[in-house]
C-alpha cells in the first residue's frame, strides 16, 4: 500500500493522471506529496490497468509531473466521528479548524455511505413546529424529511435557515390536547444536534450562521464543516458528505434529532461540473454531467428514518436558482428527489415580507401525516389548501386589477384581493425571532378567511367553519 | 487458451474486463473477490463491458470476473405477491436481514422465490393429457385474492407423464411432461430473461376502461385495460399522487408498482400503506394482489434501469394466467437517465440532450408490451397488462426527448399541470393539454354498462371548458361584465365542473373513488343546470346574480361526498332541486 509512485503524466484542474499503477481500486483514496512536501488528499475517479485518474479535493496549484508522489491508501475517504464532535468547527476536508485538539474517533466511516433499504425505513410522520406560519401549515416540515430552500441571490434564505434550526421543535402531547401553544421554553427528552455544512459560501454567510449558533447556545450541540469561497472548489464534493456521515453516525448509532443545513448546493453542481468538464465527460442539460440526478440523490436520500431507531435526520439544504429559473437543472433535479420545497420569492422581498415564503411553487410532500387531529389540530388540512386555493385567485385578481382597474372587479374578487393583501402582511410576514405555535397561525388563518364570503370556503369542513371562523 | 476474465478498467457502474471471449451479450457475471452482480452490455474481441448493478468502490483492476452462462432472468412462481424487490428481484426483507442492517451492503445473493416456503398444489391436467405451451397444469392459491396458474412453459408439448397434488416447495418436480425431445420436469419456479417479452398467441383491441375511480379519468381521457398510458408532469404537480391513486383504485386484479430512482421515503409510504388499505372490491388487503419494485435515486444507477424490465416481465406472467394487470412505473425518466448515463460511460455517440439514439426504439418497445392479448394455451384464456408510466421532464418542459418518445407510444396522455397544482386542484391534470385515443374503442363499452349519453356528456363537457379558457381571455381584457348573460352561464357551468366534478380529495374516504355512476350522475345533474338555466337568463333585464345565488349550488358543491350506496336516490332528489330552484327565478 505505502509505494509511492511518481508516474503522473497530466495535470489538468483537479485531475492527475498517474501511470503504471497496479491494483489501485475506485473511489480509493490517495495522498499527494507536492515536490516541496505538502501533501493533498484525493481520490480515484477511473481506474485502469496501468493508469489511474485522480481527483484531488485541493487545488493542483504547484504540482508538477514530475517529482510529485502519489500514494494510494487501500481505503475511500472516511471519517472519524464521535460525540466529541460536537461543538466544534471543521474544514470542508473535516480537519478541526478552530483551534482545538483532533478528536479521537469512535470509529471510522466511509463518506459515501450505503443507501438507507426502503423496507427499513420508517415513514415520517412526526410535525416540527418551526414557529413560522407559512412553513407549519402550508408546507408542514416532518422530522426526517428533506426540505430545501429554493432561493436566489440576495434572498434571506440564510436566516431563514437559522430561524427553523433554533426554533424547530415536537409539539408534547399535552399541547395538541389542549389546542394551544405552551410558554417559554419546551423541554423534550430527545437529545438534539444541528450539523451544518458550508460549501463555497463567503466568510460572512458562515460566520452569520456560526455567530446564530453562538447567540442561541446551539454551538455546544453543533457541528460545522466550513468551506469557504476561497476554500478549494474539489473539497466541496466531499464536504457535504463528511456532514452526512457524521449525521448518520449521531442519529442511528446515538439516537440524536439531527438536523443538517447544507448551503450553498448550487456550488456543490457548479464544482461537480468543473471535475466533468476536465475529465471531458459528455455533458448533459448546461454542462452539468448526465450524473448530476444520481449524485444528488446520494446526498438528498441520506435523511429520514429508520425502524427501530430512535433518531432521525430532517435535511435543509439551501440552493441558490441562477436567475431565480425553478427550470434551472439544480433546482429542477433537486426538486426531483427532495420531499418538496420551500420557494423564497423576490417581489415578496421586495414588499419588504419576511420570510418571502411563497405559498405558489412551495410544497411538502409528507404533510399529509403530520397536519390534522391528534397531530396539530382537526382543521389543519382544509386550511392549508384553503388558504393556499384563496391566496392563489386573489393574486390572479391583482393582476386583472391592473388591467382593468379595480373598480370593475367584481364583490367577490374584491374580497379576494382584500384576503391575498392581508395574507401577505398578516401571515406570511412575521418576524425574525418570532416563533408562533401552529394554534396561533390557524387562528391568524381563521381571521383571515373572515374576509370571503362562507359560500367561498369550500375546502374547509362546514363543522369547522362553524366552530373557529368566530371563535 | 484464453486468458482467465480479469477486470481492465472500473468507472462507476461500468467495469471493463479483459479475457471475456467466451461471454455472451446480456450474460449475467459476478465481478470481483467481492461477487457483484453484473451483466454484458458490449463486447469488442476479448473485452467486454459490463454493467454492474452495485456500487463499485473499492474495486480494482487485476481483480476476477466470473461467467454465469445465464442471462439477467426473473425467478416466477407463487411468492411474487406481496413482495418488495429491487431492482433485480433481490426481496428489500430479505436484503436487511442478510446484511444485517438498514443499510444495503454489497454482494448480498438472496433468492427472489423463496426456497422453503410450501404451496397447496392442485393440478388440473391429468396423466394421459396432451399439453401445450401457455396450458395450465394446476394451481396454488398465492393470496386470498389471487389463484396462481402454473403453466406449461413456452417452448414445451407433449404427454403429461405424471402430475402430483400435495404441498410443495417452487423446486419441487410437480408434473413431467412425455416431449419429442424427451421427458421434461416441470417445477413451480420458472425463469424467464427480463428483456424479451413473454410470448402471446395473439393481440387484441382493448374495448373495455381500466376504471380508476378518478373523475378525470374516467370521463374525460380513459385508458383501456391493455393500454398504455404517460403521464408527464414537473415536479411537485402530483405524479406519484395519481400513480399511487391508480395502484389504489384501478380495477385490476395484479398491480405491479415500480418506483424507479425515485424517494426513498415515498417507497415507505406505500409499503406502510398497501397492506392496511383494502382492495375496494374485495375487502382484503391491497398488498395481497401487489408487488412493488423500489430501486430508490440513491441505489445503483444499472439496477435502475433493469428494473422496469423486471417489473413488466412479472407483469406479463400474470398477464398470462389470464389476469388483468396494470403496470406503474414511477418514473420512466429516472429510466432514460439510466442509460444516459450508461451510454455516455460506454462513450456512445449521443442523441438529443446526451440520451442514446436508441432512446425512442428502447421506450416504444418497452411500451409494446402492453396490450390486450390472447394468452397461450389451448383454453382461450385472456389477459390484459396496461403500462402507465410516469414522465418527470426537465423544468416541466414537455419538449424534452423522453417525454416526446414516450408520447409516440402512448395513447393516453394525462399532462400534470404545475399550475393547478399551485391552486391545489387535484389531480391536477390539464383538462385542454390531455388526451386519450381510446374513445371510439370504449364508447360501445360505457353506453351499454353505465348511460347511452355518456360520452355525447363529456363531449359536451369538454366543449364548456374549452369555450371556458377562449372566454377567459376576453374576461382577462375587457372583464366579466361584458360577456352575454349566456357567456356568463358558461363560465358559471365551467367552474362547476372543474371545482364540483374534476377537482377530487384524494384524502377523504368517500370522494378518493367515484364510481362511474356516480360520475355519470353529477355530470348530469350539472348539465342540467345548464339545460334548465338557458331559457330562464334569455328573460330580459334578467339579474345573474340570482343564478348565482341559487342555494342549490351548495349542494351540488357537496355531491361528490355522497356514499355510493345513495347515489341514486341523492341525485334523484338533487335534479329535482335544481329544477325547482330555477324555475321560480322565471317571471
Amino acid at each position: 500500500m505505502s509505494t509511492a509512485y511518481k508516474t503522473v503524466k497530466d495535470i489538468a484542474g483537479p485531475l492527475l493522471m498517474v501511470e503504471g499503477v497496479e491494483g489501485v481500486a475506485y473511489d480509493e483514496l490517495c495522498e499527494v506529496e507536492l515536490t516541496d512536501g505538502s501533501k493533498r488528499l484525493g481520490k480515484v475517479l477511473e481506474s485502469r490497468k496501468g493508469l489511474a485518474i485522480v481527483q484531488l479535493f485541493e487545488s493542483t496549484q504547484g504540482a508538477t509531473t514530475e517529482g510529485t508522489k502519489v500514494r494510494f491508501l487501500g481505503r475511500a475517504f472516511q471519517i472519524g466521528v464521535s460525540e466529541d464532535m460536537l461543538g466544534r468547527v471543521f474544514s470542508g476536508a473535516g480537519a478541526p479548524i478552530d483551534g482545538g485538539p483532533e478528536t479521537v474517533p469512535e470509529k471510522k466511516l466511509n463518506i459515501n455511505g450505503d443507501p438507507i433499504n426502503p423496507a427499513s425505513r420508517d415513514f415520517p410522520a412526526d410535525f416540527i413546529q418551526t414557529g413560522i406560519s407559512t412553513i407549519d401549515v402550508l408546507n408542514t416540515l416532518v422530522r426526517g424529511q428533506k426540505l430545501p430552500i429554493f432561493s436566489g441571490a440576495g434572498l434571506p434564505h440564510a436566516q431563514l435557515a437559522a430561524q427553523i434550526a433554533r426554533q424547530a421543535r415536537v409539539l408534547t402531547p399535552k399541547e395538541v390536547e389542549e389546542g394551544k401553544g405552551a410558554e417559554g421554553n419546551v423541554q423534550t427528552d430527545d437529545k438534539f444536534a444541528v450539523v451544518f455544512a458550508a460549501m463555497g459560501v463567503t466568510f460572512e454567510e458562515a460566520q452569520f450562521f456560526k455567530n446564530e449558533f453562538e447567540k442561541t447556545g446551539a454551538l455546544s450541540r453543533a457541528v460545522l464543516f466550513l468551506n469557504t469561497a476561497g476554500d478549494p472548489v474539489a473539497e466541496r464534493i466531499a464536504t457535504p458528505r463528511l456532514a452526512l456521515t457524521t449525521a448518520e453516525y449521531l442519529a442511528f448509532e446515538k439516537d440524536y434529532q439531527v438536523t443538517v443545513i447544507i448551503t450553498d448546493m448550487t456550488n456543490y453542481c457548479e464544482a461537480l461540473r468543473e471535475i466533468s468538464a476536465a475529465r471531458k465527460e459528455v455533458p448533459g442539460r448546461r454542462g452539468y454531467p448526465g450524473y448530476l440526478y444520481t449524485d444528488l440523490a446520494t446526498l438528498y436520500e441520506r435523511a429520514g428514518r429508520i425502524k427501530g431507531k430512535k433518531g432521525s435526520i430532517t435535511q435543509i439544504p439551501i440552493l441558490t436558482m441562477p436567475e431565480d429559473d425553478v427550470t434551472h437543472p439544480i433546482p429542477d433535479l433537486t426538486g426531483y428527489i427532495t420531499e418538496g420545497q420551500i420557494r423564497l420569492d423576490r417581489s415578496l422581498q421586495q414588499k419588504a415580507i419576511f420570510p418571502p415564503v411563497i405559498p405558489m411553487g412551495s410544497l411538502s410532500r409528507l404533510k399529509g401525516k403530520a397536519q390534522g387531529e391528534g397531530v396539530t389540530r382537526e382543521d389543519h388540512s382544509g386550511m392549508d389548501a384553503q388558504l393556499t386555493a384563496a391566496y392563489a385567485r386573489g393574486v390572479e385578481v391583482r393582476e386583472l386589477a391592473v388591467i382593468l382597474g379595480e373598480s370593475s372587479l367584481s364583490e367577490i374578487d374584491k374580497a379576494y384581493l382584500k384576503f391575498a393583501d392581508r395574507f401577505e402582511k398578516e401571515f406570511i410576514r412575521q418576524g425574525e425571532g418570532e416563533n408562533r405555535s401552529i394554534f396561533e397561525s390557524l387562528d391568524i388563518g381563521w381571521d383571515l378567511l373572515k374576509e370571503l364570503p362562507k359560500s367561498e370556503l369550500k375546502r374547509v369542513k362546514p363543522a369547522h367553519v362553524e366552530k373557529y371562523l368566530n371563535a | 487458451m484464453s486468458n482467465q476474465p480479469t477486470i481492465t478498467k472500473v468507472a462507476g457502474p461500468l467495469v471493463v474486463a479483459d479475457g471475456m471471449s467466451n461471454a455472451k451479450m446480456f450474460e449475467v457475471v459476478k465481478v470481483s473477490k467481492e461477487n457483484l452482480i453484473g451483466e454484458v452490455i458490449e463486447l469488442h474481441g476479448e473485452e467486454a463491458s459490463i454493467q454492474v448493478y452495485e456500487e463499485t468502490s473499492g474495486i480494482a483492476p487485476g481483480e476476477p470476473v466470473k461467467l454465469t452462462g445465464q442471462t439477467l432472468s426473473v425467478e416466477l412462481a407463487p411468492g411474487l405477491l406481496e413482495s418488495i424487490y429491487d431492482g433485480i428481484q433481490r426481496p428489500l426483507e430479505l436484503i436487511e436481514k442478510e446484511a444485517n442492517s438498514a443499510f444495503i451492503t454489497r454482494g448480498i445473493e438472496v433468492p427472489g422465490i423463496s426456497r422453503t416456503r410450501t404451496w397447496d398444489f392442485t393440478p388440473v391436467a391429468s396423466v394421459g393429457n396432451h399439453v401445450q405451451e401457455g396450458d395450465i397444469l394446476g394451481t396454488v392459491p398465492e393470496t386470498s385474492l389471487i389463484l396462481h396458474k402454473v403453466m406449461v412453459p413456452p417452448g414445451i408439448s407433449g404427454t403429461v407423464k405424471s402430475i402430483e397434488t400435495g404441498t410443495f416447495t417452487v423446486e419441487h418436480v410437480v408434473a413431467v411432461i412425455e416431449t419429442e425431445d424427451g421427458a421434461k420436469e416441470i417445477q413451480m419456479l420458472q425463469k424467464w430473461p427480463i428483456r424479451i417479452p413473454r410470448p402471446v398467441s395473439g393481440k387484441n383491441m382493448p374495448s373495455e376502461p381500466l376504471v380508476t375511480g378518478m373523475r378525470v379519468l374516467d370521463t374525460l381521457f380513459p385508458i383501456a385495460r391493455g393500454g398504455a398510458g404517460a403521464i408527464p408532469g414537473p415536479f411537485g404537480a402530483g405524479k406519484t399522487v395519481t400513480q399511487q391513486s391508480l395502484a389504489k383504485y384501478c380495477n385490476a386484479q395484479v398491480i405491479i408498482y415500480i418506483g424507479c430512482g425515485e424517494r426513498g421515503n415515498e417507497m415507505t409510504e406505500v409499503l406502510t400503506e398497501f397492506p392496511h388499505l383494502k382492495d375496494p372490491a374485495s375487502g382484503e388487503p391491497l398488498m395481497k394482489r401487489t408487488v412493488m419494485i423500489a430501486n430508490t435515486s440513491n441505489m445503483p444507477v444499472a439496477a435502475r434501469e433493469a428494473s422496469v424490465y423486471t417489473g413488466i416481465t412479472i407483469a406479463e406472467y400474470y398477464r398470462d394466467m389470464g389476469y388483468d394487470v396494470a403496470l406503474m412505473a414511477d418514473s420512466t425518466s429516472r429510466w432514460a437517465e439510466a442509460m444516459r448515463e450508461m451510454s455516455g460511460r460506454l462513450g456512445e455517440m449521443p442523441g438529443e440532450e446526451g440520451y442514446p439514439a436508441y432512446l425512442g426504439s428502447r421506450t416504444a418497445a418497452f411500451y409494446e408490451r402492453a396490450g390486450y392479448v390472447d394468452c397461450l394455451g389451448s383454453d382461450d384464456r385472456k389477459g390484459s397488462l396496461s403500462v402507465i408510466g410516469a414522465v418527470s421532464p426537465p423544468g416541466g418542459d414537455f419538449s424534452e426527448p423522453v417525454t416526446q418518445n414516450t408520447l409516440r407510444v402512448t395513447k393516453v396522455f394525462w399532462a400534470l399541470d404545475a399550475k393547478l397544482a399551485y391552486k391545489r386542484h387535484f389531480p391536477a391534470i390539464n383538462w385542454l393539454q390531455s388526451y386519450s385515443l381510446y374513445i371510439d374503442n370504449l364508447a360501445p363499452w360505457y353506453g351499454k354498462e353505465v348511460a347511452d349519453d355518456y360520452f355525447s356528456n363529456r363531449e359536451k363537457v369538454q366543449g364548456i371548458l374549452q369555450d371556458e379558457s377562449k372566454l377567459e381571455e376576453i374576461v382577462r381584457l375587457v372583464g366579466m361584465d361584458a360577456l352575454s348573460p349566456r357567456e356568463q352561464l358558461t363560465m358559471e357551468i365551467a367552474r362547476m365542473i372543474r371545482e364540483d366534478f374534476l377537482f377530487q380529495n384524494g384524502f377523504d374516504p368517500v370522494d378518493a373513488y367515484s364510481s362511474l355512476n356516480k360520475q355519470y350522475r353529477i355530470l348530469k345533474s350539472i348539465l342540467g343546470f345548464m339545460e334548465s338555466a338557458g331559457p330562464v337568463i334569455d328573460q330580459e333585464d334578467f339579474d345573474f346574480k340570482k343564478l348565482q345565488a341559487l342555494p342549490v349550488k351548495e349542494e351540488i358543491a357537496q355531491c361528490s361526498f355522497t356514499p355510493e350506496e345513495d347515489v341514486d336516490a341523492v341525485f334523484d332528489k338533487l335534479d329535482d332541486t335544481i329544477q325547482s330552484q330555477i324555475s321560480a327565478l322565471k317571471s
